[in-house]
């Protein structure tokens, strides 16, 4: 709390500081659009919509648009609080530093007002719209990213896109929840998939860029336990994501093809994620690591366009003895 | 923004009139206040037809 405190009063500094030199606001639209991380955004669309998609039971056409809205802009608010938190990490970081708080185009408060303005929005507009149970779920995954992830794990543990990976993996189950008004087994393989993909996305991209987080002082995996025990832990995170990746198949909810295309893909995953252990050394290092963090991007997207696909246009149910 | 439009900006601000603003700043307040209006209107018929869709079918259902 000592350290919330701290920051908002820093905020608060750099306001009065900020009103003496110049009362308006720098920000484009883009700026503001910027804040709300447009590309996890569509992720969070994307997954949750699947989660509503294989949840059983109707939803309105409208007031499942409004749910989906109101997760996207959830997940947009919760970016926002972690671009205030983390300005001055973003600050010395070539990944980050463009972004609009460190280059100077929207100052922290406003974020800050922009980002809780968009929070209690996006929650009451979930509640309104669908059952406050979801709601609760998304203010809960808003509160995991911001604060449990952003302001406490993030700087404090190797281990922080483990723990925090679990609130990107929370929209599926949102989606299901605004739905049915409850989460099942099949929101849970979905959040399985997103929490065990995350380490290995992420720690290929931190093997790449560990100069950027060892100057920023974040304590990523590469960083404290060095790159080979990270290749090591890639490695075993990825062979628990290839069998989870066909859970959806024993449940019943992906079919033929979707067991298809987990397979073949996670197949991939491991070869490349293999290769990532093996090739340790120089250019060939870094080019297995780049070539895992792109691969895991297409394999996401894959496996919930698939059951996107099979669940919108019914083919997955054309194979009998696989889908329900 | 020099020291001067600074300089001028605080004794406006004193006398309470409205900052200078470059052409540029002028520019993205006039895209920020689009932007808001556009949102608005866009949450009022969110939330019109999202009462619409709760209601359903006793949208009609109006006893005398």
């Amino acid at each position: 709390m000592a350290m919330i405190s701290d920051r908002l009063a820093e905020t608060g500094r750099r306001e009065a500081a900020g009103a003496a030199q110049a009362s308006v606001s720098g920000g484009s639209v883009g700026d503001y659009i910027a804040l709300l991380k447009p590309r996890v955004m569509s992720l969070v669309v994307f997954t949750a919509l699947v989660g509503m998609v294989i949840a059983p039971g109707h939803v309105n056409p409208v007031l499942g648009f409004a749910s989906l809205l109101a997760i996207a802009i959830g997940a947009g608010a919760s970016g926002c609080l972690n671009m205030w938190w983390d300005a001055d990490i973003d600050a010395v970081m070539t990944r980050t530093a463009k972004r609009p708080i460190p280059a100077g185009r929207i100052a922290p408060g406003e974020a800050l007002a922009f980002g809780i303005t968009l929070s209690v929005g996006s929650v009451l507009v979930l509640g309104l719209a669908s059952n406050w149970f979801a709601a609760a779920f998304l203010a809960f995954t808003i509160f995991f990213y911001a604060v449990v992830y952003t302001m406490w794990l993030k700087r404090a543990t190797p281990q922080n896109i483990v723990i925090g990976g679990a609130a990107g993996a929370f929209p599926p189950m949102i989606g299901e929840a605004a739905v049915t008004g409850h989460v099942s087994l099949d929101g849970l393989v979905l959040f399985a998939i997103i929490f065990l993909w995350t380490p290995p996305h992420f720690w290929a991209l931190a093997l790449v860029k560990a100069g950027d987080y060892a100057r920023a002082g974040v304590p990523m995996m590469p960083n404290v336990a060095g790159p080979d025990a990270t290749r090591r832990q890639i490695m075993l995170y990825t062979l628990l994501l290839a069998p989870a990746g066909l859970a959806p198949v024993a449940l019943g909810f992906g079919g033929a093809v979707y067991a298809t295309v987990a397979g073949v893909t996670g197949l991939g995953m491991v070869a490349l994620a293999w290769r990532v252990l093996r090739r340790r050394e120089g250019e060939a290092a870094v080019k297995a690591a780049q070539q895992l963090f792109a691969f895991s991007i297409l394999y996401l997207f894959l496996l919930f366009a698939t059951l996107l696909a099979e669940q919108s246009l019914g083919f997955g149910s054309l194979f009998a003895g696989w889908g329900r | 923004m020099s020291d001067k439009d600074r300089t001028d900006d605080k004794e406006r601000a004193v006398e309470g009139g409205p900052p200078k603003m470059s052409p540029d700043e002028a520019k993205r307040r006039r895209g920020r206040n689009i932007a808001i209006a556009v949102v608005l209107g866009l949450l009022v018929i969110l939330f019109y037809a999202m009462t619409i869709a709760r209601l359903g079918e006793n949208v009609m259902n109006r006893p005398m």
